[in-house]
């Protein structure tokens, strides 16, 4: 009722003011109005522009002082500490450019507003002027593209180096499974077309393959802190897109292909937890969600971050909850997790 | 050639008059004449834009306010909001729906539609468009596809919900969503129709400007106008096709059991035939399109507003070569980004990198429209109207969205920033808020040319400075809900608490943005009445020196009642003056194009 309510209001405030300047309108009616600016409009609207300027100015001030908490935490992976320094580098000159242009823009636009007798100057070009103009941004998008292709090349580089581990990431309509590659680190044949619901076989797996009997396929994903992970994604329907923000990783699973995509995890979930910038983040939302809770709403329950995997793809219906929830612990926790989980060959055995 | 055509054009100038016998239904409704339909496709544009404008405000208040009950839901959306809370589906539907219409029928045809049909003949000179058949028949398809579009909303499924991008398999799929059913089908349709429209409008324009100028109007004295609806209509030449040959790919596989775009699918227990295809395929067919489509939309609006600025700044353009040279490298550089959009899609990452360097390359022509805007500005002597308010916005938007760009270009920024509301806050600001800036500029400036009336300025800046504020107040904290991690297209936010303690700004931007769509009504309210109310506007109210204000102020099919006029000089021989600091031409600050040059007066090098 609030929302209608405040909407009824806008609307209100809307016809007030288009009443407002018809009053305004009908009281200057005499005034030989051409419907062309005339030099009071000129100078308010120059005025505006001014003002204007500082509302732009205000209006990114206090997104950052208001927003700034909100946005993701440290990068919790290896990569992730270049993509953020990048990323400011990009923001700095962005905010760089962006304060100067508009200055310039709105302050031009205040200055010059028409006036009387006032001459235009008859500028129509400069060479040198336009030489800088063109050559500077060159020269610092040659420096951001050099860095940003270094950055991907090594980013994107996925290798068998350093003994990383395998995990398929499969999507499907509307949630998430992973597969480990087991003992021998190799993930066994599949293919959507030896999917047996009836039989367990939820992925597709090639029971004949021997590299597909160690395979363990989980619904919620552990990582081992400080080793690299090789994803092989996969989807049985339509696009879906693996978004891990934490770890500044990204890949769309598409039918009919696997995708790929690598990164070493640095931080554990409960170091993460003690992250003040998290610590913050947690208070601050609990402190809604009980809000919310003790104005009746469910499933407000108080939250313990984690990391998750989302779906960042339009695939439906459920898109919006498709998620899997991501673990990342010592090699010791791991190893104990991953030695209690039953590996494909086994359940597959069972079942029969 | 352009001498047969002028005797062409001379011959029809002698009978004309002698055998008009115009109906109701050829005046108004089979009209073809170039400033009749360019009234027609800019009414059309207007009602879808209305229609595109409502959908956004209805799944904004899903946004701010998620899973709540809403009167208004009921009434509009019936049985996809049961008592009157948004359905998950429909909530996909209205964001695809609101993203076709905006981009392709409101800013690409009711934008360069309106305007190629109004400016071209009337700033080159020509007594019609090449084609005056065609260019009939193009809006006629429009229209069609229009109709079609919006029955689409209509049917028992739902319209089309799988993005305005449709991918497939989402988008091949009918189990995989209801939208993909029947609603995708009519979307598909229309669109084909629609692409049909924009080839035939295209060729036209193509052909009118290379053919039809009057004497003395090269090349290098066009109005910037000009140049940047010419250049859009050949990447539309170029690109259109393309989206041509994606939809019939889909619809063959959608209908006839193709597999161009999908292999190894298993969905709602069991496996689907398909073999072999691949929807990187199709995205790659869809944004070799997509990606120039952005540039047909704000193409235009630079060129309107290099062109509006002009004439209000009572200053030359600067850098008038400059302009042309940065249209034509938007225009090659735009046809050869498209995998920008698809860093991530599975692509070869080192496609990545080659569309990591021509991306950014395109930011160089982009700062020199920008920085030659401003110092178009310097030393001017400013008139303030609307036209120009606006204009001065699309600068300003065009560059604090432009400037995102340089993040979302990267390949390797754009891994956790794509498909984020970044991207979402990014597009809107750089081609949405700024070619509907270009509009409405061209609206304002040019509505005297259409209707013979003017438009009210007070309204005209009500409507503007509230409709800045809003706009910026809607998509300048966008970006930080996109750099909090918040994917596009999420019906609700709830599922992941992470994204509760943004639920403030979501509130924030959703009164922003109702507040800038009931301003609108004031623009649709000075648009209807100014249209039969207005005051009746003089021939060249702007003191504008192009040739459209030669022509009489009551339309007549033709342009001009006698002998097109010639061209001596460019469209920006404002504030010009002689070696004595004198205007050119004592007391009026503006020399038009049809004055010979005087005796040593010097042509600039242009």
């Amino acid at each position: 009722m609030t929302p209608f309510l405040t909407i009824v209001v806008l609307v209100l405030v809307a016809i007030a003011i288009w009443q407002m300047t018809k009053i305004f309108e009908l009281s200057q009616i005499k005034a030989n109005n051409t419907e062309v600016a005339s030099e009071t409009d000129n100078k308010y609207n120059g005025y505006l522009m001014f003002a204007f300027l500082i509302f732009l100015y205000g209006i990114t001030i206090f997104s950052f002082w208001k927003y700034s908490k909100v946005l993701l935490p440290e990068a919790a992976s290896e990569h992730g500490g270049g993509y953020d320094s990048l990323m400011a580098l990009s923001f700095v000159i962005i905010f760089i450019v962006q304060t100067l242009t508009q200055f310039l823009l709105h302050y031009f636009a205040f200055k010059y507003r028409g006036e009387k007798g006032k001459k235009a100057l008859f500028y129509a070009d400069n060479d040198r002027l336009e030489f800088i103009w063109t050559i500077i941004p060159v020269i610092v998008l040659a420096g951001l593209i050099l860095w940003g292709l270094y950055a991907w090349t090594n980013i994107m580089d996925i290798n068998e180096e350093d003994d990383p581990l395998t995990i398929e990431l499969y999507a499907q309509q509307f949630n998430w499974t992973a597969r480990y590659a087991g003992d021998d680190n190799v993930l066994g044949d599949a293919n959507v077309r030896m999917i047996d619901i009836e039989n367990a076989n939820i992925l597709g797996l090639d029971q004949a393959d021997p590299n597909a009997a160690d395979d363990i396929i989980v619904k919620e994903l552990h990582l081992p802190v400080g080793r690299k992970v090789n994803f092989k994604m996969r989807s049985q329907d339509v696009l879906h897109s693996a978004y891990m923000p934490h770890f500044r990783a990204q890949m769309n699973c598409v039918p009919g292909m696997i995708t790929q995509f690598s990164f070493t995890p640095t931080i554990t979930t409960a170091e993460m937890r003690q992250n003040p910038d998290v610590v913050d983040k947690v208070k601050r939302i609990n402190r809604i969600r009980a809000e919310q809770a003790a104005n009746g709403v469910e499933n407000k329950d108080p939250w313990e971050f984690d990391y998750v995997l989302l779906c960042n793809k339009i695939c439906g219906k459920s898109h919006y909850n498709m998620q899997m929830k991501i673990i990342v612990e010592t090699e010791e926790e791991y190893n104990k997790w991953i030695a209690s989980q039953k590996t494909f060959g086994s359940s597959m055995a069972s079942a029969q | 050639m352009s001498v047969t055509a002028h005797a062409h054009v001379e011959d029809h100038s002698d009978d004309h008059g002698h055998h008009h016998k115009e109906t109701f239904v050829t005046k108004y409704i089979f009209s073809q004449d170039h400033k009749m339909i360019s009234k027609q496709y800019l009414i059309t544009g207007l009602i879808m834009g209305a229609i595109g404008i409502m959908m956004s405000i209805l799944f904004r208040m899903q946004l701010a306010w998620p899973g709540e009950s809403f009167p208004v839901f009921e009434a509009i959306l019936g049985k996809w909001a049961p008592g009157g809370v948004m359905d998950a589906d429909v909530y996909l539907a209205l964001v695809t729906i609101h993203g076709t219409i905006m981009v392709f029928f409101v800013l690409t045809a009711g934008l360069s539609g309106t305007f190629s049909n109004l400016l071209i003949p009337l700033q080159i000179g020509a007594r019609d468009m090449a084609s005056g058949f065609l260019n009939m028949v193009s809006y006629w398809i429009f229209f069609l596809s229009c109709v079609i579009m919006l029955i689409s909303l209509f049917v028992e499924s739902g319209p089309a919900a799988a993005g305005w991008t449709v991918y497939p398999p989402l988008s091949a799929l009918p189990m995989a969503q209801p939208g993909s059913g029947m609603g995708m089908t009519l979307w598909l349709v229309s669109m084909a129709l629609f692409i049909a429209q924009s080839l035939l409008g295209s060729l036209n324009y193509i052909v009118t400007v290379l053919n039809l100028r009057t004497k003395g109007m090269s090349m290098t004295r066009l109005p910037l106008t000009i140049w940047a609806l010419f250049v859009t209509a050949v990447i539309g030449v170029i690109s259109f096709p393309v989206l041509l040959s994606a939809a019939l790919l889909l619809i063959m596989d959608r209908s006839f059991g193709t597999s161009f775009f999908l292999s190894d699918i298993f969905i709602q227990g069991e496996v689907l035939h398909f073999q072999g295809g691949s929807p990187v395929l199709y995205e790659h067919l869809f944004w070799f399109l997509g990606h120039p489509e952005v540039y047909i939309v704000i193409l235009p609006a630079m060129g309107m507003v290099s062109e509006i600025m002009a004439v209000n700044a009572r200053k030359p353009i600067f850098g008038y070569r400059a302009m042309i040279a940065s249209i034509l490298a938007i225009a090659f550089l735009s046809t050869i980004v498209w995998g920008h959009h698809m860093f991530i899609s599975g692509m070869n990452p080192f496609l990545g990198s080659v569309f990591t360097f021509t991306t950014l390359l395109i930011a160089i022509p982009s700062a020199v429209k920008a920085f030659n805007w401003i110092t178009t500005l310097w030393k001017g002597n400013l008139q303030l109207n609307p036209g120009m308010l606006f204009s001065i916005g699309m600068v300003s938007t065009f560059i604090s969205g432009g400037l995102t760009g340089i993040i979302l270009g990267d390949s390797t920024l754009d891994i956790n920033v794509h498909d984020t509301y970044f991207v979402v806050a990014h597009f809107h600001l750089v081609m949405g808020i700024s070619a509907l800036y270009g509009m409405f500029a061209g609206i304002y400036h040019w509505f005297p040319k259409m209707f013979g009336r003017m438009m009210n300025k007070n309204l005209g800046y009500v409507h503007f400075w509230i409709t800045a504020v809003c706009s910026y107040g809607v998509f300048f904290p966008m970006h930080f809900v996109g750099m909090a991690g918040v994917p596009r297209r999420y019906y609700e936010n709830t599922a992941f608490p992470m994204f509760d303690d943004l639920t403030d700004i979501q509130v924030l931007m959703t009164m922003f943005a109702i507040v800038a769509a009931f301003t609108q009504l004031i623009f649709a309210f000075n648009f209807i009445r100014s249209m039969f109310y207005g005051k009746k506007a003089e021939q060249n109210p702007w003191n504008a020196t192009s040739l459209e204000w030669t022509t009489p102020v009551e339309h007549i099919h033709g342009n001009w009642p006698g002998a097109i006029p010639e061209v001596h000089r460019w469209a920006y021989d404002y504030s010009k003056t002689d070696e004595n600091g004198e205007y050119i031409i004592p007391g009026q600050d503006f020399v038009a194009q049809t004055v010979p040059l005087k005796d040593g007066e010097e042509e600039l090098q242009h």
